[in-house]
């Protein structure tokens, strides 16, 4: 629990939750790539730099980006309007609260976790880029060759998808 | 002579010394902190100055080659013009639209600024002279760079103007799909370094063989990742000819229209800083970062070279930039989707190649042709008439 | 070959660049205002009143006619008559302007003023530096400020004026002539009365001196 945990922890949970509070939908995904970068700063300080740079490069840069031209697409200026009904409100308590616990079970009970909590020392950076790299290449090649066969699929999907649209148009 | 060889390691390693000997003043707790911030200052001082020093020169520059003189009145030579661009911007009023997003029309050069401030931090400027030398460099450089497309569409957002909208909408279109090859353009590097790390890749490069350095920009798939790199790199700091987005003739001036003064500066340094970073970036992965072009030039100090590199392409860029007329979007995107990136994919291939083959003269033969044919073929592709169909106009009801 | 022309044309700007610190047509600007672009010998800007001799208001040469405040197209020249003459290159006497007002917001340098003008008085000008910081007259040009000297004409139009200056000068010197013939004629007219008068004073001293005899 040090100080620059502390202060990426409240910047995380702070964009977030400005992410679900926040009228305007463009501040909303502003303060969601706040919070995505909170997160990769948490990787980095954990040493794993290759997640954390690559939590900037594909979720800051990517998905943000995505989410932004979503709302300019659909030029949403008018401030979003809270759900009236109570019965909303409760139901979406009672859902966030079994998620949150479910997720803190899973993680204080995982190995790693207690490892953290019994020892003092700073984490290194044990894993490398290239240990990574080799893990991908030969333990988790099936998984790596279906993840791009389905990036494939997606982007031909929506390379179709324009096109359609285009020769309906003319 | 050899009082020069003598003092040229050590005015090499100037600058380490200096802030060595500065740091061993403070108590040990405090190093590492005082030698971020000095790092820091040093990076802030040289590339605000060699920005300063870049918009006069592209100014003198693209008059010169416009046949006339660029600034001239403002101190010997006009050397003084940044100042006085300065001081304008300074006491210009600040005026903010009245509909705009107040915080978030000011986050977005704050933001720009700081983004492109961050890339320096893995540039290795000279020997041992390097602010952070992290393990995934390269990854960390790119990362940063596309927080820079964030505030780009934070600027043009917020402004609650059409040009602004417009432009914004543009610039990101195309920031994002240049990044595809220019990381792409990157890894043929990376292949070759089998690193990921700034400063193992410009040591790998800053050996020689004879007089001739091992620069990879002297093999055919370097030689072609640069040039794919340069013109992604140009694409990516909005510079002519891609500089549609901000063409003043085009959209007025596209996402910064409603800035003035001061905020406009700084969108101005944040694009200029952002055009250096990324020069430095390919100096560092295709031109040997700070070694020496021969190996009889190796006693000049390091710094000196990367400076040199740096100044050299910035005057390519002035180059073209007083050459090229602008690129129309449709054809700035086929430019990047038809053209580089096949090219960048086919070059990971063509390194492979020469990963693989024996050296000597059929590698480079069979190299050079494996990057010739395919550029051909795809600029040729490029040149294809476009068939234009009758216009129909869709009048609203 | 493909790329081609973007080489050409970063060729030409490179020699574009380097030439134009060697070669003057390569870097075409003048540093004005300290240096000037010469101008041609046809330049018009805003009219201006020629006068000869050293007084502008003397060796004037508007008669007053007010033909070119007539024809100007916009309107632009003010000119009210004298009520005395003067005495103008000639020897006639000519009534004058006693005010030539000319507002160079208004005009047009379309030169019809000059082209219509019996008395070669109203050239055209070649000075541009005619602004002013006083918007509501700093642009009326009044007699004085318009009056500028044949010598000054000759310096900015030197074919246009001395073929002004020749006719004049035939002019003068057919004018001369007319004067001269008319004055020998009329010196031989004297003469010839003089000399008839005398003869006609001798004819009675002719018959008084006949008698004493």
């Amino acid at each position: 629990m040090t100080a620059s945990f502390m202060i990426l922890a409240v910047l995380t949970v702070a964009g977030t939750v400005s992410a679900m509070g926040l009228r305007n939908a463009v501040h909303c995904v502003l303060a969601l790539a706040l919070s995505f970068a909170g997160i990769a700063m948490l990787y980095l300080q954990l040493g794993a730099q290759f997640v954390g740079f690559t939590q900037i490069l594909v979720y800051v840069g990517a998905v943000a980006i995505l989410a932004v031209f979503a709302i300019m697409m659909t030029h949403n200026d008018k401030p979003m309007a809270l759900p009236d009904s109570h019965a909303a409100w409760v139901a979406g308590c009672v859902v966030a609260v079994a998620v949150f616990a479910v997720l803190t079970r899973a993680i204080v009970s995982s190995t790693t976790a207690v490892q953290i909590q019994t020892q003092t020392v700073a984490p290194q950076p044990g894993v490398t880029v290239q240990q990574i790299g080799d893990a991908l290449l030969h333990r988790f090649v099936v998984p790596l060759e279906i993840m791009g066969v389905l990036l494939t699929a997606a982007l031909i999907g929506a390379v179709v998808i324009a096109m359609d649209r285009r020769e309906e148009m003319k | 002579m050899t009082c020069l060889a003598l003092w040229m390691p050590q005015l090499d390693q100037i600058f380490v010394t200096a802030s060595h000997w500065l740091l061993s003043y403070l108590p040990a707790a405090l190093q590492p902190l005082a030698s971020a911030i000095l790092s820091v200052a040093a990076i802030i001082v040289a590339f605000a100055t060699l920005f300063a020093l870049t918009t006069l020169l592209e100014r003198k520059g693209l008059g010169r080659m416009q046949n006339r003189y660029g600034p001239n009145r403002v101190g010997p030579c006009g050397l003084f013009q940044p100042l006085a661009d300065g001081v304008k911007s300074l006491t210009k009023e600040d005026i903010v639209p009245i509909r705009a997003d107040r915080a978030v029309h000011f986050m977005a050069p704050v933001l720009l600024v700081a983004a492109s401030f961050m890339g320096y931090a893995v540039l290795p400027i000279g020997r041992n002279m390097i602010m952070v030398d992290m393990n995934a460099g390269v990854l960390f450089f790119f990362a940063v760079g596309s927080l820079m497309e964030l505030a780009v569409f934070m600027a043009g957002w917020s402004s609650r103007s059409k040009y602004s909208l417009l432009g914004a909408m543009r610039a990101i279109a195309q920031m994002i799909s240049y990044e595809v090859p220019l990381v792409l353009a990157s890894i043929v590097v990376l292949m070759q370094a089998g690193s990921l790390s700034t400063v193992s890749i410009v040591n790998m490069q800053a050996s020689y063989s004879g007089i001739w350095p091992h620069w990879f920009v002297f093999t055919p798939w370097g030689f072609a990742g640069f040039v794919l790199f340069m013109i992604a790199a140009t694409a990516e700091s909005n510079r002519s000819p891609f500089d549609l987005p901000e063409g003043e003739s085009e959209i007025i001036a596209g996402y910064y229209t409603e800035y003035s003064g001061f905020k406009f500066a700084l969108f101005f340094l944040g694009e200029y800083i952002g055009m250096f970073a990324t020069s430095g970036m390919a100096i560092t992965l295709f031109l040997g970062g700070w070694s020496a072009p021969f190996s009889f030039l190796a006693w000049v100090p390091s710094y000196l070279w990367f400076f040199a590199k740096l100044l050299t392409i910035i005057a390519i860029f002035i180059w073209v930039r007083g050459t090229l007329p602008r690129l129309r979007m449709d054809q700035l995107m086929n430019l990047a989707w038809q053209f580089m990136l096949p090219m960048t994919l086919f070059n990971l291939i063509i390194a492979g190649v020469w990963h693989f083959m024996p050296g000597g003269l059929l590698r480079w033969l069979v190299c050079s042709t494996m990057v010739v044919v395919p550029c051909i073929l795809f600029g040729g592709g490029l040149k294809r008439k476009k068939k234009f169909q009758i216009r129909t106009y869709h009048f609203s009801q | 070959m493909v790329g081609e022309g973007i080489l050409k044309g970063l060729a030409e700007t490179a020699r574009n660049f380097f030439g134009s610190y060697v070669s003057k047509d390569r870097l075409t600007t003048v540093q004005y205002p300290e240096q000037r672009e010469p101008q041609i010998e046809a330049t018009r800007d805003f009219p201006f009143l020629v006068y000869d001799g050293a007084d502008w208001q003397q060796g004037m040469r508007c008669v007053a006619c007010q033909i070119c405040e007539k024809e100007c197209p916009p309107k632009c020249i003010y000119i009210d008559k004298s009520k005395d003459k003067k005495p103008d290159a000639f020897g006639k006497s000519q009534f004058y302007p006693a005010t030539f007002n000319i507002d160079i917001s208004v005009c047009m340098s379309c030169q019809i003023c000059v082209e219509v003008c019996p008395f070669d008085a109203i050239k055209m000008d070649v000075d541009y530096h005619l602004s002013s910081d006083n918007r509501f007259g700093g642009l009326m040009l009044n007699k004085q400020r318009l009056s500028k000297s044949n010598e000054y004409y000759n310096a900015i139009h030197p074919t246009e004026a001395a073929a002004v200056d020749a006719q004049r000068a035939e002019e003068k010197a057919k004018l001369d002539a007319k004067a001269k013939a008319a004055a020998d004629a009329k010196a031989a007219a004297d003469a010839k009365a003089a000399a008839e008068s005398s003869l006609a004073q001798f004819a009675p001293n002719q018959s008084a001196a006949g008698d004493p005899q």
